[in-house]
């Protein structure tokens, strides 16, 4: 009985393993066959053949739309961290009135249905003339990010003991100064972590950039692959899309794996979107 | 305004209350400088946006005319013309979508509860290679949503599919299976990808839940013997109720939403659309932006109904005072 509950458990990992894994390994298989070799099923790679890998980037702009993805990502997290730590510590930090109403304001916002804002968007993003460009998608995803960044990031401002910044305002510091020399370097593992999610909801934002973006040049990673289409309608480049999969992956998944910790820290502090 | 008085070491009780209050005041004003530049961006970006899309659900404005339009009052919604009832309200695709909408909520989010409490309880368990475990059920959490989409599509490819290998290498269909094109199938294949893709965030919240709870409970729950299901039951359930609760309830607003899975998964098709699917395929692709904003607009209030339900019903914990 003992050796059975035993076995049941370890298949019951095994399982949860692979049905993590198995897609994933599988987008990595196919990406290394091509042409009429996709119409059989494989489960093991036979040989490594890099010309999918070539082809994503010979066929469309794909370098560009991977630097689009990481020049939007890396200033939403930039703008989303910076206004969020001063704006986690009024929230966490001071009681004025108000205060509650404002926070609960802001993470109704990250709850936000994003087609919600859909049409008004389009129209403010043209007519500040940012349509088709990278700081429209910017503007656009600080809607998502800057929410739940200021929301995490407060959780984690309540966490420190009061008296850090009473010894301080004892000697004589501003507020400013409190939250620069004081809590930015004690909130860096916070901001680590808030800002891996931000960059990751930034990484992943689809609706916005696939509506607020027309050409292949100015387009992010995620409508880039969606709209990978092959010569005819109905024959899609599998091969190659399952190779663009894996490449837009693998580096997330890298990030994933070093940060884990981090995270799923967030993630519990904030409960933000998944 | 300066402290002490000139002279004595310590200052008189009034000044120090008096210096305490300054002091809180100018703290208060920084805090208002701090949130400031957060609160104007999200009032340009969230705020106005949101008012306009409810401006325009009111107008027969159209995308390639967006500056000329004119208030046509509930129209959108529902109007009558000569004894026929017209307007989103009487558009079958909407409660159809609406109906996907709810039903993929209501489905993918219980079975990922039920996934994620399983899970949790394994993570939970103490065994070699746990770490491993929990980077590896991060994966398909980390993967974007349109990748994965498109992962999913290859592998449930009718013709060259890997899932249908599968299936007929084990006797279980007799012949391959349209997975996302056929109406019976499509909104269970959505239920599943987006089952792979959220268990984890489901599984790491309940593990959080978990790990807090106190151990002595279990202690004297072994020493008593009582059967393990039986504490599950009595004890672990009743006591990670709260976090699960939230964890529900942000998938749940989370599944409401819904867009890039199904897009990508089923592309256009009536049988999946969910409501933001619908919604954007009136604004972008009919360049109807009345009646897309109309229904952006419904589908923000079926949401901020229950956000304003999920915030009265946390706020105990939200109005607590910092320290």
């Amino acid at each position: 009985m003992k050796h059975l509950a035993r076995i049941g458990f370890w298949l019951l990992v095994l399982a949860i393993g692979l049905f993590s894994i198995f897609p994933f390994y599988y987008a990595i298989v196919s990406s290394f066959r091509s042409g009429a070799e996709l119409f059989s099923v494989a489960y093991l790679p036979q040989r490594l053949d890099f010309s999918n890998y070539a082809a994503v980037f010979e066929r469309q702009p794909f370098g560009r739309n991977i630097l689009n993805s990481i020049l939007v990502a890396g200033s939403v997290v930039a703008v989303s961290l910076g206004l969020g730590i001063t704006a986690a510590y009024a929230f966490g930090r001071i009681a004025f009135r108000g205060r509650s109403l404002l926070l609960m304001t802001i993470l109704a916002v990250s709850m936000f249905p994003q087609v919600a804002v859909l049409s008004g968007m389009f129209e403010l993003i043209r007519s500040l003339g940012l349509y088709n460009t990278l700081p429209g998608l910017i503007l656009a995803n600080l809607m998502l990010t800057l929410p739940f960044t200021v929301w995490v990031l407060t959780t984690f401002m309540r966490e420190l003991p009061k008296e850090i910044e009473e010894a301080a305002y004892v000697d004589g510091a501003t507020p400013w100064i409190v939250v620069r020399r004081v809590f930015l370097p004690l909130m860096a593992p916070a901001a680590v972590t808030t800002g891996l999610l931000a960059f990751i909801v930034s990484w992943n934002e689809f609706l916005f950039a696939l509506t607020f973006t027309l050409t292949n040049e100015q387009r992010t990673v995620p409508p880039a692959i969606a709209l990978m289409s092959g010569s005819t309608a109905y024959e899609l480049p599998w091969g190659t899309i399952m190779a663009a999969s894996v490449i837009v992956t693998l580096p997330i998944i890298a990030l994933v794996l070093v940060f884990q910790r981090k995270i799923v820290a967030g993630l519990t502090a904030g409960a933000v979107k998944g | 305004m300066s402290g002490a008085i000139a002279g004595t070491g310590v200052p008189a009780p009034s000044l120090v209350r008096a210096r305490r209050s300054s002091l809180t005041r100018s703290r208060i004003r920084a805090a208002w400088l701090f949130i400031a530049p957060t609160l104007v961006i999200l009032t340009l970006i969230a705020g106005w946006p949101l008012a306009r899309t409810i401006w325009f659900s009111f107008t027969d404005a159209s995308l390639n005319s967006l500056d000329d339009y004119d208030f046509i009052g509930f129209e959108n919604y529902l109007a009558n013309y000569d004894g026929e009832w017209l307007g989103l309200l009487t558009e079958p695709d909407w409660w159809h979508s609406v109906w996907n909408t709810v039903w993929f909520t209501a489905i993918s989010v219980s079975i990922e509860t039920v996934l994620g409490i399983v899970v949790a309880l394994i993570l939970n368990a103490a065994f070699p290679g746990r770490g491993l475990m929990r980077a590896v059920i991060l994966i398909p959490w980390a993967i974007p949503t349109v990748v994965s989409a498109r992962m999913w599509n290859w592998m449930l490819h009718d013709q060259f599919g890997v899932i249908n290998d599968m299936l007929l290498r084990l006797g279980l269909i007799a012949a391959p299976i349209t997975w996302t094109a056929n109406p019976d199938t499509a909104l269970w294949t959505v239920v599943m990808v987006d089952v792979w893709k959220t268990t984890p965030f489901m599984a790491l919240l309940i593990l959080a839940a978990l790990q807090m709870l106190p151990g002595d409970i279990y202690e004297a729950a072994r020493v008593d013997g009582v059967h393990p299901v039986r504490v599950f039951f009595r004890v672990t359930l009743p006591l990670i109720k709260p976090a699960l609760l939230v964890a529900v309830i942000f998938r749940a607003l989370d599944s409401l939403r819904v867009f890039d899975l199904i897009y990508v998964l089923t592309a256009n098709s009536r049988d999946t659309a969910s409501m933001s699917v619908y919604a954007r395929q009136q604004l972008v692709d009919f360049q109807e932006v009345g009646l897309g904003s109309a229904a952006s607009t419904l589908i923000f209030l079926i949401i901020a109904l229950l956000i304003v339900i999920t915030l009265a019903l946390g706020r105990v914990r939200l109005g607590e005072d910092p320290r």
